[in-house]
């Protein structure tokens, strides 16, 4: 299937889950990432659960506080 | 209130903009800006404002210039070391526009004086650099009903979001809880490029700018993030979290608190 990962197309097996998408894509800080679907947030304790569908659209939205700190990173 | 010939010339950018004109630059003048923070976001967002004539622009900060901010908080000056931030940012906010006022508030932000801090603002920019700052300012800002722009940097990275009542959602509705204070493992410093904070401190103060004059699409119910290193901006639509504990159907925050923080996150 074709899903769009942060404004990118990208090609996943069927029934990637959102969980297995946060450790292929290398999110650094996977236990504090929000991931909005198609414009509608995932609830964490969903992650393992939810499964992408051909045409989704996902993005990471990541905390970033000011210069002194080590989140937000992505990779 | 009548433009006196000085102030005809020092705003004759703005007042020739259509979208400004007289009746915007009078809205300027008029408003009042709150700015949480005198660092790499605060500094950039308090001079342009200052320089835009914004009436009454507050700056709240505890801390003192250290040289190590020289590189990135444009707004003081390397004689400016060992003076309280809000000192050094009034003096050169004055410097640029005598004719504004400028509130100094030389104090952590915390539950127990938020809510009388932004009391008397139109508009409040997040200029923190930590996370329980950040959600005090989002809860207080949607308990209070005031709008407000929301602002995060580190290393190459910059991202800013707007929130106006009923507008859209909050910061809370974003990112839930602050990350626990042992997420991190040391204070050390992320490092970030000092053009950053000229950058995302810059859009903070055009949001408010647009906020004050009504024109434009401001960033509610998006997240505008800046890569420096692919020179990519993004705009990621932002979903409005219904469970939201502040601005929810159902919200349990009825009043601003604090977060724990770690002791070296208090500099
Ligand atoms: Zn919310």
């Amino acid at each position: 299937m074709k899903i769009t990962v942060a404004g990118e197309k990208k090609e996943y097996a069927d029934g990637t889950t959102v969980a297995q998408l946060i450790v292929a894509e290398d999110v650094e800080t996977p236990q504090y990432v929000s991931v909005s679907v198609n414009d509608e947030f995932v609830q964490t304790d969903d992650f393992d659960t939810t499964e992408l569908k051909d045409g989704d659209e996902v993005e990471f939205l990541y905390f970033m506080g000011g210069g002194a700190f080590a989140l937000g990173e992505t990779r | 209130m009548a433009f006196t010939n000085e102030q005809l010339e020092r705003y004759s950018r703005h007042i020739i903009l259509k979208e400004v004109g007289v009746k915007g630059q009078k809205k300027l003048m008029e408003a009042k800006v709150l700015i949480i923070g005198a660092g790499g976001l605060g500094a950039p967002a308090a001079l342009y404002l200052a320089a835009a004539g914004v009436g009454t622009i507050g700056i709240a900060d505890a801390d003192t210039v250290d040289i190590s901010n020289l590189q990135r908080q444009v707004i003081h000056s390397t004689p400016d070391v060992g003076k309280s931030k809000v000192e050094s940012a009034k003096e050169s906010m004055l410097a640029i526009n005598p004719e504004i006022t400028v509130n100094t508030y030389r104090k952590f932000v915390l539950a127990k004086n938020v809510m009388e801090l932004i009391a008397d603002y139109d508009f409040i920019i997040d200029g923190t650099d930590n996370f329980p700052a950040k959600f005090l300012i989002n809860d207080a800002c949607v308990l209070a009903g005031k709008p407000f722009s929301h602002a995060g940097i580190i290393r190459f990275k910059g991202q800013l979001m707007t929130y106006v009542p009923g507008e859209g959602p909050c910061y809370r509705c974003v990112f839930k809880e602050p990350p626990p204070p042992d997420a991190v493992p040391t204070c050390r410093e992320a490092g970030v490029i000092g053009a950053m904070g000229g950058v995302i401190g810059s859009l903070q103060a055009m949001e408010a700018v647009k906020y004050i004059i009504g024109k434009g699409k401001l960033l509610t119910g998006s997240l505008m993030t800046y890569d420096a290193l692919t020179m990519e901006f993004r705009k990621i639509k932002l979903p409005h979290r219904h469970d939201c504990a502040v601005c929810g159907d159902h919200a349990t925050i009825t009043e601003p608190f604090d977060y724990e923080q770690a002791a070296c996150e208090l500099n």
